[in-house]
């Protein structure tokens, strides 16, 4: 398996995070109103 | 749980095949998909059609630039598209091959 | 593609809420109105079993259903889903056709055997009730002898090897000052405390104004919930949101949205907290089932369309509480675009008000009930004997 070397996270573009926000937003199963 | 950390940290690049994970239930939506983990009860929206399409093929492809080339992902926009898939990665949607 | 994400949004269910989505997130299905409690807050009435309940072959059928609409898991419930004979065989048949299971109990019934059985897949979750972190304070509410059978429970959960069970509690004026305590119980038989809200339905009308928190207790909540970020709550404290900092979760009201509620008698209402013909959306009896009553019902287009803000236009507010909860509003005789009755701001007690007096106090009546008999009043001092509400 080919393992990533850790990238310079910081330097990593802003704007790809941003856009990977809109892409997947992870939300808790148990965080909806509405059932018991 | 099952142990995904190690998967997690596995390639995005050429040369490493994925797929969706195993325990995972991915449901097509009109934006796109929600997928759920049956092992670690997480739940992610994929907000996006063209990013369902990849995770669904990506056990056809040798490693993620072919899938995402095969999907049509512009050339600009591969890299939110690999940033995405390495939160589907932590998540344990996805796991290395 | 990503140009069309060009507007950031707060999350992707405001948007989705226009569309729909093509099934509920997770649901809860009450498979009996029969049950050896009566708990004085109880939101479904329940007491007697409906002689009109789904048979076997129905809810086999429903859960077939379900998981061709890929609903990931349903929470089941009741009154006391165990009292059912075929309990067991429904949650084999959901677990076969990969629905996952939570299913909510009084416990009375989870022996070691049931224990050892839950414990045996990936896709059965329990959560036992509890409502006080004393057996005096619990059982006020839930009879004599009921913390005590959720104790055993807990025990055979434990022994059973039974991995982070979820022990939930309705919080009320009684058992806040107790939270320290409710924790603590969840820590020592290794279960995931789930704090919710109590709406004023089922019996809760007629103990709402006894049991609901003071508003610094909602503070109080609010406050310990922020500093225990690892409670679930089922985003059921979203209204607390107005307070400043957000509560995880979505932090709206789900609602014939992402969630709704099926009923013993198969059915279909916005959520378990409204079940009142204003809210059902329709049955699962009806000619296409559950999804085209997901997909079709009017009821549900309507939720689904982006509500008034109404009285809480004004407020600063609104954009995080949403006005509250429509449960709440409703059967404390408010309209739904009104505060929510417990709001934050004290908006809530001055509609409240307003709708006393302009003769307005017709509350809702929660529906039909299906208690064993006469009302069923709270005893704070000496409890209430279990064997009374066992038939």
């Amino acid at each position: 398996m080919l393992i990533e070397a850790p990238a310079d996270a910081d330097v990593v573009e802003t704007d790809e995070a941003v856009l990977a926000d809109l892409l997947v937003e992870e939300v808790s199963i148990d965080g909806m109103c509405g059932v018991y | 749980m099952t142990a995904v950390a190690g998967d997690a940290r596995a390639s995005l690049g050429a040369g490493q095949p994925w797929q969706l994970s195993a325990q995972v239930g991915l449901r097509p939506e009109r934006f796109g998909a929600l997928a759920y983990h049956y092992g670690t009860r997480r739940l992610v929206f994929l907000n996006d059609s063209v990013l369902t399409d990849v995770v669904r093929t990506l056990a056809d492809h040798d490693d993620v630039p072919s899938a995402l080339a095969a999907a049509g992902v512009p050339a600009a926009q591969r890299g939110a598209y690999t940033t995405a898939l390495r939160r589907l990665a932590d998540a344990g949607v996805i796991s290395a091959r | 593609m990503l140009a069309e994400h060009a507007v950031q949004r707060r999350s992707p269910l405001h948007e989705r809420m226009k569309t729909g989505l093509e099934a509920p997130v997770c649901l809860t299905w009450e498979l009996t109105y029969g049950c050896n409690l009566a708990c004085v807050h109880c939101l479904s009435s329940s007491g007697r079993r409906d002689p009109r309940e789904l048979t076997t072959a129905e809810c086999t059928g429903f859960l077939d259903d379900l998981s061709a609409m890929q609903v990931f898991y349903v929470n089941i419930g009741g009154g006391e889903p165990t009292l059912r004979p075929d309990f067991w065989d429904i949650v084999d048949h959901s677990v076969s056709v990969g629905v996952g299971v939570k299913f909510s109990t009084n416990g009375t019934r989870l022996d070691a055997a049931a224990a050892a059985r839950c414990a045996a897949t990936d896709y059965v979750d329990v959560q036992i009730s509890i409502d006080g972190a004393d057996a005096a304070t619990n059982d006020a509410v839930r009879g004599d002898g009921s913390f005590a059978a959720a104790m055993a429970a807990l025990e055979n959960l434990a022994e059973a090897g039974f991995v982070l069970p979820k022990l939930s509690v309705v919080m009320t004026r009684h058992n806040i000052p107790q939270i320290d305590g409710l924790r603590a119980i969840a820590d020592r038989y290794g279960a995931q405390l789930r704090l919710t809200r109590l709406r004023p339905s089922g019996r809760g009308a007629d103990s709402w104004d006894d049991l609901h928190p003071t508003q610094e207790q909602q503070r109080e909540l609010h406050r310990w919930l922020l500093d225990h970020p690892d409670t679930l709550t089922g985003d059921s404290f979203f209204h607390l949101s107005a307070l400043g900092e957000s509560l995880p979760g979505l932090n709206l009201c789900g609602a014939g949205r992402v969630v709704c509620l099926i009923d013993p008698v198969g059915d279909v209402y916005a959520c378990p907290f409204v079940l009142h013909d204003r809210f059902k959306a329709g049955s699962v009896r009806d000619e296409g089932g559950f999804a085209t009553v997901w997909r079709d019902a009017p009821l549900f287009a309507e939720l689904r369309e982006p509500g008034s803000a109404g009285a809480c236009a004004s407020c600063g507010s609104y954009d995080a509480c949403q006005g509250g909860c429509m449960a709440a509003k409703f059967f404390t005789g408010l309209e739904l675009d009104d505060p929510d009755p417990e709001c934050v701001k004290g908006h809530g007690e001055a509609a409240l008000l307003r709708a006393a007096a302009s003769g307005g106090s017709d509350r809702p009546h929660p529906g039909v009930g299906h208690g064993r008999g006469g009302p069923v009043p709270l005893a704070l001092g000496p409890t209430r004997r279990m064997a009374d509400a066992v038939r």
